[in-house]
């Protein structure tokens, strides 16, 4: 780089840049935060929604499975699960694992009750009704 | 090594390189249980090794960007740390908080483990790479403050260069950010904006600078040029790094519920992110040019160099090559991003915190550098692992085109588990090139134990 350009120049770009896109992150969140209420299905967070959500994450299912298109690559997308299977398919699933078919990928039996199974189911039913720009491509997730 | 207190780096290195170890034979377990899918079940299910491969990756970057601190601080600043015994005290709470935090994952089943850890008290656990439970958590933050009060004494009271501001201001904005991950709403959407608040910021953001600081600290040691020129670059690449990160992680933001002006902000800033990577890549290799010393270690500007060019490719090119909206819609949550996850981390941040450990080591072990069969075998290491990193991100990318062809493409898509039977050959080429890296992994390691002639200190 060239002397004329010095290092206090430089320096002064970097906190004016980073002052002035961080205010610019500020804002975009903001607005993102009064666009939400349109989007993010939150008229459904029931009670039970709330408590799916926690079993959802208390079991680690993130930790195989995406959600949204986030997590682990190991097991299907979860978010439209409900569409794609709908939620009896789900609950006698869960109750079915594992599988122990020989050389297959495996899941954990978490020994949930019913009630837990349609907390769980509810807040996949919730997930699935987040407008999410038509992701993912098709049913297959 | 010029000050006494630089020598608690050393512990936060070894402990560093030992995580590692365990975070690459996880990493092999995983890899298997892609093909052979009842491995190890139900003993370690593929949830829990993934944890364990992801938090003992972030645990030891973290003991590498600690350890890296405590060593050019003091150095950068001309005086000792204000309290080497802090350092040393939060390198037993770090190690042992982590240590019990792994054990906890592998024997203890995770809901029972987040019962126990007062998870419904604060419920933080259970979301990607935060699957820590609440007192790790808080340990981590115990540790950071403790650690960046320790390192803003020692500045504040000693000279104030470049190299040692961005470093601390790298550090100071790791932990504010980190604070994100106690905030869990029942929203799922907004869990995930201010999820990547933690995730993106870190990678995208604040390491970057922590990275930058690092590399040029390494780069006046080695190739005695002007510290003024040094200095002028590392500010143009973090200004470039977060003048294209913050908004960038709009690239997030695509299909999470969140609204989709974020396609446009995050196709545009994030197809600028590969612009500070190739400036490291440039700096490196400039300044390496343009050395006016020869400086007997030669596997540190080995690393060196290697981190400007691998953080290019894992970060900037694998990075941009998904990061468009358009071609997201497709990739969203494939192979491609484990593909583009596995060389950033790799080519930006372990090899970045191996540079360091290279170049300090000798010194923390009193000589300049290491022998020179020493360093034959540290640069057989290092040729081993990045190549086969190079190859494991291409299978993982070839493997990801495909699971994106059938499963998402066509006109009568395949089901997920349709699809990964039909990508398992490159799932198998990715573990076989997985043992290539740990046999690498195992020659740096023995690197560190031969000895041969010394470089006396020149």
């Amino acid at each position: 780089m060239s002397s004329a350009f010095t290092k206090s120049a430089a320096r002064n770009i970097f906190y004016g840049g980073a002052v002035f896109f961080f205010l610019l992150l500020l804002g975009l969140t903001f607005d993102t935060m009064q666009t939400l209420p349109k989007r993010d299905n939150r008229a459904n967070l029931t009670d039970s929604v709330e408590r799916g959500k926690h079993i959802w994450e208390t079991r680690n299912c993130i930790g195989c499975h995406t959600l949204l298109g986030e997590g682990a690559y190991f097991a299907p997308e979860l978010g439209n699960v409900y569409t794609r299977r709908g939620p009896e398919f789900i609950k006698a699933w869960i109750k079915a694992q594992p599988t122990g078919a020989p050389g297959r990928r495996q899941m954990p039996n978490f020994n949930l009750s019913e009630e837990q199974l349609d907390d769980l189911v509810a807040f996949l039913k919730y997930a699935s009704e987040i407008n999410t720009a038509k992701w993912p491509p098709n049913i297959e997730g | 090594m010029k000050y006494q207190s630089q020598a608690v780096a050393k512990p936060y290195f070894i402990a560093a390189i030992g995580l590692f170890v365990g975070q690459i034979l996880f990493g092999l377990i995983m890899g298997l249980q892609y093909v052979v899918g009842d491995f190890l079940f139900p003993a370690i299910p593929f949830n829990v090794a993934r944890m364990v491969h992801t938090n003992l990756l972030i645990v030891w970057l973290l003991f590498g960007f600690m350890g890296a601190a405590y060593y050019l601080i003091p150095e950068e600043s001309e005086r000792e740390l204000y309290s080497p015994k802090l350092a040393l005290a939060m390198f037993w709470i770090f190690l042992v908080a982590g240590a019990l935090t792994i054990v906890g994952y592998l024997f203890v089943p995770y809901a029972k483990l987040a019962e126990m850890t007062g998870n419904d008290l604060l419920a933080t656990m259970g979301r990607e790479f935060l699957e820590q439970p609440l007192p790790t958590k808080i340990g981590i933050v115990i540790v950071a403050l403790a650690m960046l009060f320790n390192l803003s004494m020692t500045v504040l009271k000693g000279r104030k260069t470049a190299i040692n501001l961005v470093m601390l201001l790298g550090l100071w904005g790791l932990a504010i950010f980190f604070l994100f991950s106690f905030y869990n709403p029942a929203n799922l959407v907004k869990d995930k904006f201010y999820w990547w608040w933690v995730v993106h910021l870190w990678v995208e953001g604040v390491w970057e600078l922590i990275m930058g600081a690092m590399l040029a600290f390494v780069l006046v040691k080695v190739t005695g040029v002007d510290r003024e020129v040094i200095e002028k670059w590392l500010y143009v690449i973090i200004a470039m790094a977060l003048i294209t990160g913050l908004v960038g992680m709009g690239h997030h933001y695509y299909w999470i519920g969140t609204p989709e002006y974020w396609q446009w902000w995050g196709s545009v800033f994030s197809a600028l992110e590969p612009i500070p990577f190739f400036m490291m890549t440039l700096f490196a290799f400039n300044m390496v040019n343009r050395r006016r010393r020869e400086h007997p270690n030669k596997a540190a500007v080995l690393w060196a160099l290697g981190t400007g060019v691998m953080a290019f490719l894992g970060a900037g090119v694998w990075g941009f090559l998904h990061t468009l909206a358009p071609v997201n819609y497709y990739t969203h949550g494939s192979q491609i991003t484990a593909a583009h996850g596995h060389m950033a981390f790799y080519g930006a941040y372990v090899m970045v915190v191996l540079t360091m450990i290279s170049y300090t080591m000798p010194l923390l072990r009193g000589r300049e550098a290491n022998s020179p069969k020493a360093q034959v075998l540290e640069m057989w290491a290092f040729w081993l692992m990045t190549v086969s990193m190079v190859f494991i991100t291409l299978f993982l990318t070839a493997a990801g085109i495909l699971q994106i062809w059938l499963q998402r493409m066509g006109e009568t898509p395949l089901g997920f588990m349709a699809t990964q039977d039909q990508v398992a050959l490159f799932y198998w080429m990715r573990e076989y090139t997985g043992l290539v890296f740990f046999t690498g992994l195992m020659l740096y390691i023995g690197s560190f134990f031969v000895k041969g002639d010394k470089t006396q200190a020149s």
